[in-house]
């Protein structure tokens, strides 16, 4: 989405300087926020979504942009769990390991999927396709267990199901899903 | 100045618009239904309304949780001067004929009707989730008609900001986070707090596993929480609020920021509410994946943009909070029971529950059980009722063997305990807490020492790393629990895991690590003999030696850790 927005600023000739349209989508975050400390979480939520991840460089420029220490925005950014400093897979596959998955059996997904793609939960797969990853709980909690596959939430999964459902992802088009 | 909306208006132009129709068909839109399917359903609704062209006639409206999650995707056919009908299991193909045979012909598609009779419904009493699943989330018209807004009308109108805490008081409301402080008291503190601006914060910032009570209550109703705000507001003199959503929520955080904007306009929020002289900024703050952000000093930290640590108290938030101002941290589901308790009086609202503890409780019932999904029962219910009545009991013919409640900061109740009832004093005289709401039911396929390791390790990860006592003890706790769950710990061990409990639960700064051994010492104190039964036999006195495992290697930190990154 974030592209095509570039693409018509681009042909608007709203160039910004720094030749990544992304940042003036991010400067207009910061303007909107009037360049309060306090809505650092807020600006890194954003920065994440336009870029995918939080690059060191990111970091740096949030923080000359809101006037506070680089530590303080690495701090804050390492601190919670939603963002990430290295890129997203193509795809992801995220196991719910709220209680009541985790009392219907999504461990065993987990393991089978960190072996079937010899990749650990957080990580992703050497070729950059698949990100595996478990979260806290998603909310639906009576369809456990739960993944969460390219943002599709599919319920009662087994390892088999689920194992199943990923490499049908992986196989389809890359141009599709890539972001 | 913006303009003021007129409530009498809109709830009788809204109702005069309902009665336009004569079906109105209710599709559960929530995430648990959505999951299951329930965004092709609507849409096939949509379209065979329009096929059978009884559009004029049939409204569908999306709405939020119905409740009972496992039979979902949840479709509810209203006609006019007749019984309503409730379909489980909607798939687009049933909804069509749904549409065709029940609507226009007035034929019910036996086999897919769900009995709205069954003890899961009547065994609940709606207060907080009275429009859940039944009004449009995102169309404030819905609310109004169903008789919002017209507490606060009424307690700015009618009452003095005392006279408020006043009826709180009476009615006995306490903080449904989990603690169970009285909200009044909170209130108080606030209102006779000096300095200015003061604060109020709605915490939506449910962290627990197996929990969504909240959510469901901001998605399903945010006028419902706005509402609660603004009155707490105007009772104890704060100007701001926030309200603190997980970033896990984006539909949450959509319709409060939607609902915020729409009450704005209307004249609900900002100067002059409602043609008085009080005025009130509602703002939505994000977290961003942290669980110790319910903590409220935590919570705070967060919202000023910084790591979210909590700090020690006092001094409380009621006295130096959010940057140093009297800030007031109340749950949503606390606040989401104040319109109710304005408008129709203390006394109505200290008939549901018990001496102690009144009105109900949210719960999201997960796990083993025939019917999860989310429910709210009345105080002092007791336990064997929500698992076997509304829950259904275990499928396959299991047999219960325990029920979690309050998360990674509670504990287990064994089925001797079935019949105690639910309530705060109770619970917590049970070694288990009411927290949040998350009710989780285990059957006997799980083994207890696992689940008090699943949570440890939770709270090892969740441990923000201010104190000592938290961020080692959990490590050390979670691999004592390793040791024994792996087969290979030693009496010992458990002697350690049990010293250490006591250590981390009086020595840690938060609630957090106050909290964390819990789950440990509650299934210790109902379970110990899974303990025992996984530890290797000592050498014994007559000289044999039993066999001893190999001592495990130590755990490789980036094979056990789950989830983020830290």
């Amino acid at each position: 989405m974030a592209e095509a927005r570039t693409a018509e600023r681009a042909a608007q000739g709203e160039g910004h300087p720094s030749g990544d349209e992304r940042f003036a989508l991010l400067d207009k975050t910061l303007r909107k926020a009037r360049y309060q400390q306090d809505q650092l979480i807020e600006v890194l939520h954003v920065a994440q979504d336009l870029f995918g991840h939080l690059s060191e460089d990111i970091l740096i420029y949030l923080a000359r942009q809101l006037k506070l220490p680089p530590s303080r925005v690495y701090g804050v950014a390492t601190f919670y769990h939603l963002f990430s400093f290295t890129a997203p897979g193509r795809h992801s596959a995220t196991v719910c390991m709220g209680t009541a998955c985790f009392v219907k059996g999504a461990e065993e997904i987990v393991q089978q999927l960190e072996a079937a793609h010899d990749v650990r939960s957080g990580q992703t797969t050497e070729d950059g396709e698949l990100t595996v990853s478990t979260a806290r709980c998603v909310g639906s909690c009576g369809l456990a267990p739960v993944v969460v596959v390219d943002g599709v939430v599919t319920s009662h999964q087994t390892a088999e199901s689920t194992l199943a459902h990923v490499g049908e992802v992986l196989a389809k088009e890359p141009t599709e899903a890539s972001t | 100045m913006a303009k003021q909306i007129d409530l009498h208006d809109v709830a009788h132009s809204e109702l005069e618009m309902r009665s336009r129709y004569t079906t109105r068909v209710k599709a559960c839109s929530s995430t648990a239904c959505l999951s299951a399917g329930a965004g092709p359903v609507r849409q096939a609704l949509d379209q065979a309304a329009e096929r059978e062209d009884v559009n004029s006639d049939v409204q569908v409206v999306p709405t939020g949780c119905m409740g009972m999650c496992s039979s979902g995707p949840l479709v509810r056919v209203e006609p006019r001067g007749a019984e309503p009908t409730m379909y489980a299991q909607v798939t687009p193909d049933i909804a069509t004929r749904i549409i065709r045979e029940h609507v226009v012909v007035r034929k019910l598609i036996d086999e897919h009707v769900l009995d709205e009779d069954q003890p899961f419904f009547s065994r609940q009493r709606k207060i907080v989730l009275g429009n859940a699943g039944r009004i449009d989330p995102e169309r404030i018209e819905d609310y109004v008609a169903e008789g919002g807004y017209q507490a606060l009308a009424g307690a700015l109108n009618d009452l003095a900001p005392e006279e408020v805490i006043e009826i709180i008081d009476d009615s006995g409301l306490r903080g449904r986070g989990g603690a169970g402080y009285p909200t009044a008291k909170k209130w108080d503190m606030l209102r006779r707090a000096e300095g200015s601006p003061k604060y109020l914060i709605a915490n939506g910032d449910e962290g627990d596993q197996g929990a969504y009570m909240d959510r469901t209550i901001m998605e399903d109703d945010p006028h419902r929480v706005i509402e609660g705000m603004i009155i707490a507001a105007y009772a104890t003199g704060a100007s701001h609020g926030y309200i603190y959503v997980r970033a896990e929520y984006p539909t949450a955080v959509e319709r409060l920021e939607r609902a915020i904007r729409v009450a704005r306009r209307q004249g609900l929020l900002g100067r002059n509410i409602l043609g008085s002289d009080f005025d009130l900024q509602l703002e939505v703050r994000i977290g961003a994946g942290a669980f110790v952000c319910g903590e409220e000093t935590a919570l705070m930290a967060s919202i000023e943009g910084r790591r979210g640590t909590p700090s020690l108290r006092p001094p409380y938030p009621t006295e130096k909070g959010l940057w140093g101002q009297p800030t007031m941290i109340n749950n949503v589901e606390t606040l989401a029971n104040v319109p109710a308790i304005v408008a129709n009086g203390a006394e109505w609202f200290g008939e549901v529950g018990t001496a102690q503890s009144k009105g109900t409780k949210v719960f999201a019932l997960a796990g083993s059980l025939v019917n999860t999904g989310l429910i709210e029962v009345p105080m002092g219910i007791t336990l064997r009722e929500i698992v076997f009545d509304i829950g259904g009991g275990i499928p396959n013919d299991g047999v219960f063997k325990a029920a979690q409640s309050g998360g990674p900061s509670g504990g287990c109740l064994p089925a001797s305990l079935l019949d105690s009832p639910v309530d705060y004093e109770s619970l917590r005289k049970l070694g288990s807490m009411m927290g949040s709401g998350g009710l989780v039911v285990m059957d006997d396929s799980m083994r207890m020492p696992d689940v008090a390791r699943f949570y440890m390790e939770f709270c090892r990860e969740e441990s923000c790393g201010k104190c000592a006592p938290c961020r080692t003890g959990t490590v050390q706790m979670h691999a004592l629990l390793d040791r024994i769950c792996e087969g290979v710990g030693r009496r010992r061990d458990l002697q350690h895991l049990e010293s250490l409990c006591r250590t981390v639960r009086q020595t840690s700064l938060c609630g957090l690590g106050q909290s964390a051994p819990n789950p440990v010492v509650s299934t210790l104190d109902h379970f110990r003999h899974e303990y025992l039964d996984l530890l290797v036999p000592d050498v014994s006195y007559n000289g044999t030696a039993p066999s001893v495992p190999p001592r495990p290697q130590a755990p490789d930190p980036a094979v056990t850790t789950k989830g983020g990154s830290r």
